[in-house]
């Protein structure tokens, strides 16, 4: 699960992490009474969406005035900022922040996330802060700076000193910034994040260090001990479709093709998007009904599959093991019938009571196309959306 | 011969009296030998009493001292399941498989780290599968985990896949040729885990009674490639790979908390190029996975 930035902050001072002082803001005249409010002489207006990159895309201004805040502001919200990773389409600026102008020496990166590879806590510096680290991580890979910390013991002094030193803090600040880097592990350990980054974190005039951003993403199982975390959740950040489909413990994900699948298991389910591009065309989603599909759970899917208006076609991909193809079966041809389903509709099935399922959707009246295996229902699918 | 368990390994079940311990137990003492593999269940407060005929006991020692058992399997809720994995591994088990779901991955970190660390003070060291994963079957001798027990046939081809709707699909296709299974193994799809495809690799390498193998990956993480290069310089046996993703975007989270592209080696394209590299027959169609192992025996 993703939050704003200004959230992010939030957390971080509540862990000591030192951030900007800031407000958010729903409407332009919030705006102004925030920058009122703050005093000083500079903004800063921010655009608050999930996505990155949205300094690039035109969502964060620097106001000299209220009267420039006012401006920003009104520019800001309400647009379709796009950035890289939005998409093409954006996404509507609905929340902004309006914080105190910084005054920026020096931009640093810091970051904690999970390594698979070491079963340990990554902590990653670098001195290019206010860049996107993957670049650095391409072009400059010596510029990043890594420790891995044992969760049973925690980030050391001498891992914190090594960051610093490693970014090159100056002597003067160095005491600031590991203080810094432990009070975002402990964060990230006690909010069950699963990625928390500041970008830039930076070296201000006076030399104090200071969170300029600040992005999380958590862990999704474990949600349900950290009730502070969910209450942040923003669904207009998310897509449509894919709460709904959580709401029927379904995981989906729209695509861009027009061939929607339904399949159980995760695994399989991206080995039937994979076959359908194999032969020729584009899967329109991810859709896993899990382990204990019933009747109501597909019919939810093929509802949900079917609000996407570019699906021309359907695979169904179904593994009977606990689950039964029979039962499978009947949900199907259930949903085909109260969906007005006015698509082709190509079904394969293998595993527990095959033979039923196959009868079950042969004798249903329905236009189901069978077939034996993923090849073959790809190409079948494939063929009669053409 | 098989790998890691067999028709004479003894089982403990944890979570054996949850709703989805007692219904895969009862599947799992039905397939073949089950009935004299499992064992014993824990469960502290129904210490005493029994359930399909299997007594339950307080704790996996207990178990353990009075049934001489080496495996355990976890179905324990997501919240406890990573402290029945610390349990089964301070008992000094063997192996621990945990098929919950779902489990924080800070739990995980924390276990593992916990295990990793007993093991390095002369510890005894306990192997898991898992967690979030089918379990592992020997074909016609003991099945252990959720999957299809009559989908198997007993054979000389290993499997190995993080996914597992993807391994009894493997397996199906597989039995459909004619080809049987020494083992078939669904790791999981979790990012912090247990054995991952290099230990399972390393394992039917050394198994005499497994001639091939189908190696299945999925987007995200580098255990694939890690797998790929020990292969190249150590497998002795031809062996078929998969990964599953080719489509999946960048960013977004397919379903498996693994599943999820960090940019880089981890994408299935360049995970099959490194594979193929190391002298496996890649495929990208998934349907063909038995028929090319079969033209490599």
């Amino acid at each position: 699960m993703k939050i704003h930035e200004y959230q992010g902050k939030e957390i971080l001072r509540k862990f000591g992490v030192a951030t900007p002082r800031g407000i958010p803001c729903f409407s332009v005249d919030e705006a102004v009474k925030a920058a009122e409010t703050l005093g000083g002489k500079v903004w800063v207006v921010k655009a608050q969406i999930h996505a990155g990159g949205r300094g690039k895309g035109g969502g964060v201004k620097l106001a000299k005035s209220l009267d420039e805040v006012r401006s920003h502001a009104n520019a800001i919200l309400g647009m379709q900022l796009k950035t890289h990773q939005t998409g093409p389409e954006g996404q509507k600026v609905r929340r902004l922040l309006i914080e105190d102008g910084a005054d920026i020496k020096k931009e640093y990166y810091v970051a904690a996330l999970t390594d698979r590879a070491t079963q340990k806590v990554a902590m990653m510096a670098s001195s290019e802060g206010g860049m996107d680290i993957e670049e650095v991580a391409h072009k400059t890979p010596e510029k990043i700076i890594k420790v891995f910390v044992d969760p049973l013991v925690g980030l050391t002094d001498a891992q914190a000193k090594e960051l610093a030193n490693g970014i090159g803090v100056p002597e003067a600040s160095q005491a600031q910034a590991i203080d810094t880097f432990k009070k975002l592990y402990t964060c990230y350990m006690e909010t069950d994040a699963s990625l928390a980054e500041i970008n830039p974190l930076i070296l201000e005039g006076n030399g104090n260090i200071k969170a300029l951003d600040a992005k999380f993403n958590f862990d999704s199982n474990a949600l349900y001990r950290q009730p502070e975390i969910v209450a942040y959740r923003d669904l207009d950040e998310e897509d449509a479709d894919e709460i709904e489909a959580s709401k029927f413990d379904l995981a989906y994900i729209s695509l861009d093709g027009n061939i929607g699948c339904l399949v159980n298991g995760a695994g399989l389910a991206m080995a039937t998007m994979d076959t359908i591009k194999l032969f020729g065309a584009e899967p329109a989603n991810f859709l896993d009904v899990g382990g204990g599909a019933t009747t109501e759970k597909v019919t939810e899917a093929f509802k949900i599959m079917l609000k996407n208006t570019k699906v021309k076609g359907i695979l169904v991909n179904i593994f009977g093991g606990i689950m039964k193809c029979d039962t499978i079966a009947t949900g199907v041809v259930t949903a085909a019938k109260e969906t007005h389903l006015s698509v082709p509709l190509v079904v394969r099935m293998k595993g527990t009571n095959e033979d039923l399922g196959k009868k079950i959707l042969a004798e249903s009246g329905l236009p189901i196309i069978a077939a034996d295996t993923m090849a073959e229902a790809a190409t079948k699918i494939v063929a009669a959306v053409k | 011969m098989s790998i890691l368990i067999n028709k004479d390994t003894k089982i403990i079940t944890q979570g054996i009296t949850g709703k989805t311990g007692q219904f895969h137990t009862e599947k799992c003492i039905e397939y073949a030998n089950g009935k004299n593999c499992f064992v014993a269940g824990v469960n502290p407060k129904k210490a005493g009493e029994k359930i399909f005929d299997v007594p339950i006991y307080a704790s996996v020692k207990e178990a353990k001292a009075q049934t001489g058992a080496t495996v355990s399997v976890i179905y324990v809720p997501p919240a406890g399941a990573a402290d029945a994995i610390w349990e089964a591994c301070e008992a000094d088990l063997d192996l621990a498989i945990c098929i919950t779901e779902g489990i924080p991955v800070r739990d995980m970190l924390v276990v593992r780290n916990k295990m990793k660390q007993k093991e390095a003070k002369g510890g005894k060291k306990t192997l898991l599968l898992g967690p979030n994963c089918p379990g592992l079957i020997t074909p016609d001798e003991v099945k252990i985990g959720i999957m299809p027990g009559h989908i198997h046939r007993k054979g000389r081809i290993g499997v190995v896949s993080r996914s597992g709707t993807l391994t009894y699909e493997a397996v199906a296709q597989l039995t459909e040729i004619g080809l049987g299974q020494s083992s078939a193994v669904g790791i999981g799809g979790d990012p912090i885990n247990g054995l991952k495809h290099i230990d399972i690799m390393q394992a039917f390498n050394d198994d005499p009674d497994t001639d091939a193998v189908i190696m299945i990956g999925e987007i995200g993480g580098p255990d694939e490639a890690d797998a790929a290069r020990w292969c190249k310089d150590n497998m002795k046996k031809p062996i078929v790979g998969f990964i599953a993703g080719v489509t999946a975007p960048a960013g977004k989270r397919m379903g498996h908390a693994g599943a999820l592209i960090s940019g880089g080696a981890d994408t299935a394209d360049a995970k099959l190029a490194i594979m193929e590299e190391c002298g496996f027959k890649v495929t990208r169609n998934p349907s063909e996975m038995a028929k090319l192992l079969k033209a490599m025996l």
